[in-house]
């Protein structure tokens, strides 16, 4: 690991300018996956500055009916948290679903929004690798790649995003708070990450010195009947293959309302805007949710080792819409 | 670069310089000779580093030692204040590990664990996650341990261990 300077701030605003003035500065807060990456060589920071007591570690309600969310709130806390597992259990089964109990215990909020993909060659220094080196190619086309994206994709990445949490996040329309050198911002949650185009080292629309304060989720009534359900290698601690964030309102038999992310198949956490739209107003019928998969999944670009994703997404979004349906008889 | 920290293991106060690069778990092994923490992978995916970290679970190598100023430690060792701890205890008597490299991690998590769910903190296995209490049954046992791997994979004595300790 390269030598670096490690600094606190008495604030936020301090803290935003110490990055802000360091190119190669980052900020810091729970470390699991940025050390991870110092270790690895994949980052190397002239500059560490410790945010993890900064910003806020409380779960707030708002007066909408929604919660506000500090950065540094862990996601074990949040996960566990009563108001988050009433009123939104897909956040709830998202982040234990990922990560294991010890890294659950120190993860952040904003970090995980901030985690970088594990696509194998991202982390091996040894590969080309578009995100980690620009232009030097993407070696999961032509290689492993099991794991990989198959909306989205551009021909110089097909990397996945990590977080389950941020799946949920993005099916609630969560809005992102943040700080930087030119101000404060709200951005929503679904424009956070980007597709990759032709910059794939670019995860996010963040600029240098832009820190995630706090995290909104609108109130939703209907994600108290709301799922998040992960396919996966392994029973436990494995990345997603496929994951799916949905909510379902269904009256008379009607869907009245729906919400559906996707994760493990894209870039970014996938917002299925089509399956929701196929879906509203429609009987509430596996044919239906069904149909709706497969139109979502109609521009899926895969390659030889992940084609399995297709059905598999189709069929896990039929599925847990189905078991949405049942339970809100 | 380097700083200066304190640091309390076990109950004791340990001051020292270290480089920021250090992780806690090489602060603590090379250090300050506090072995009972273990280095598998080094990469935060086998836990053999686990410690209680201001009261919580965590793993030792993904912290930096520098961002732990004044931090209060519980490693393996520390757990046998008048006599074994009973999972300690229970490990041995269910034969709960072949090697014993990944055991102080092990039982360290699984303490960890049980605080957990006695604050009725629900996992991925768990009904119903609204739910106020939480049954540790060998579902949850084994999803609530999954990040401490086994290579011997002795596991299938470690669930019933931990079933005994649990109330």
């Amino acid at each position: 690991m390269r030598p670096f300077r490690y600094e606190r701030a008495t604030d936020v605003s301090g803290a935003i300018a110490m990055v802000a003035a360091e190119p190669n500065g980052v900020f810091l807060a729970g470390g699991t996956n940025l050390v991870d990456h110092m270790r690895l060589g994949i980052a190397h920071p002239d500059l560490l500055v410790d945010v993890r007591r900064l910003t806020s570690d409380q779960i707030v309600e708002l007066p909408d009916g929604g919660v506000r969310i500090g950065a540094a709130v862990t996601n074990s806390d949040l996960a566990v948290n009563r108001t988050i597992r009433h009123r939104y259990p897909m956040l709830t089964e998202a982040i234990l679903s990922g990560a294991s109990g010890q890294l659950r215990n120190f993860a952040t909020t904003g970090g995980n929004l901030l985690q970088r993909t594990r696509c194998p060659y991202f982390q091996d220094l040894t590969t080309p690798c578009n995100k980690r080196e620009p232009g030097s190619g993407c070696s999961a086309l032509g290689g492993f790649n099991r794991d990989h994206a198959v909306l989205g994709v551009s021909e110089h990445c097909v990397a996945t995003h990590p977080s389950d949490m941020a799946v949920a996040l993005a099916a609630l329309d969560a809005v992102v708070h943040t700080e930087g050198p030119d101000g404060e911002r709200t951005i929503p949650l679904r424009e956070l990450h980007r597709l990759p185009g032709d910059t794939p080292e670019r995860d996010t629309v963040l600029a240098h010195g832009e820190l995630i304060t706090a995290i909104d989720i609108p109130a939703l009534g209907f994600a108290t009947n709301s799922h998040y359900r992960k396919v996966r290698d392994r029973a436990s601690y494995a990345f997603a293959l496929v994951s799916i964030a949905a909510a379902l309102q269904v009256d008379d038999g009607t869907v009245r309302d729906v919400r559906v992310a996707l994760g493990g198949v894209a870039h970014k956490p996938w917002r299925a805007t089509k399956v929701e739209e196929a879906l509203r107003g429609t009987p509430a019928t596996e044919d239906n949710f069904r149909a709706a998969a497969v139109v979502e999944l109609a521009d899926a670009r895969p390659l030889p080792g992940n084609a399995f994703k297709i059905p598999l997404a189709r069929n896990v979004i039929t599925r847990v819409l189905m078991d949405l349906a049942e339970e809100d008889r | 670069m380097d700083a200066e920290i304190m640091l309390r293991v076990d109950g004791t106060e340990h001051r020292l310089t270290v480089d920021t690069r250090t992780s806690l778990l090489d602060a603590l092994r090379e250090r300050l000779a506090i072995t009972s923490p273990k280095k598998g992978c080094d990469h935060g995916q086998c836990g053999a580093c686990t410690v209680l970290l201001d009261g919580r679970r965590a793993v030792s190598c993904l912290a930096l030692a520098v961002a732990h100023q004044n931090a209060d430690i519980v490693t393996a060792d520390g757990l046998a204040v008048d006599g074994l701890h009973p999972l300690q205890q229970a490990f041995i008597e269910h034969d709960a590990f072949q090697c014993g490299y990944c055991t102080p991690g092990q039982i360290v998590s699984a303490v960890g664990m049980l605080q957990e769910a006695a604050e009725g903190w629900p996992s991925v296995v768990t009904r119903d996650p609204s739910a106020d209490t939480v049954t540790l049954d060998d579902a949850e046992i084994r999803e609530r341990m999954s990040g401490n791997l086994c290579r011997c994979a002795a596991y299938v004595n470690m669930v019933p261990a931990i079933a005994e300790v649990a109330p």
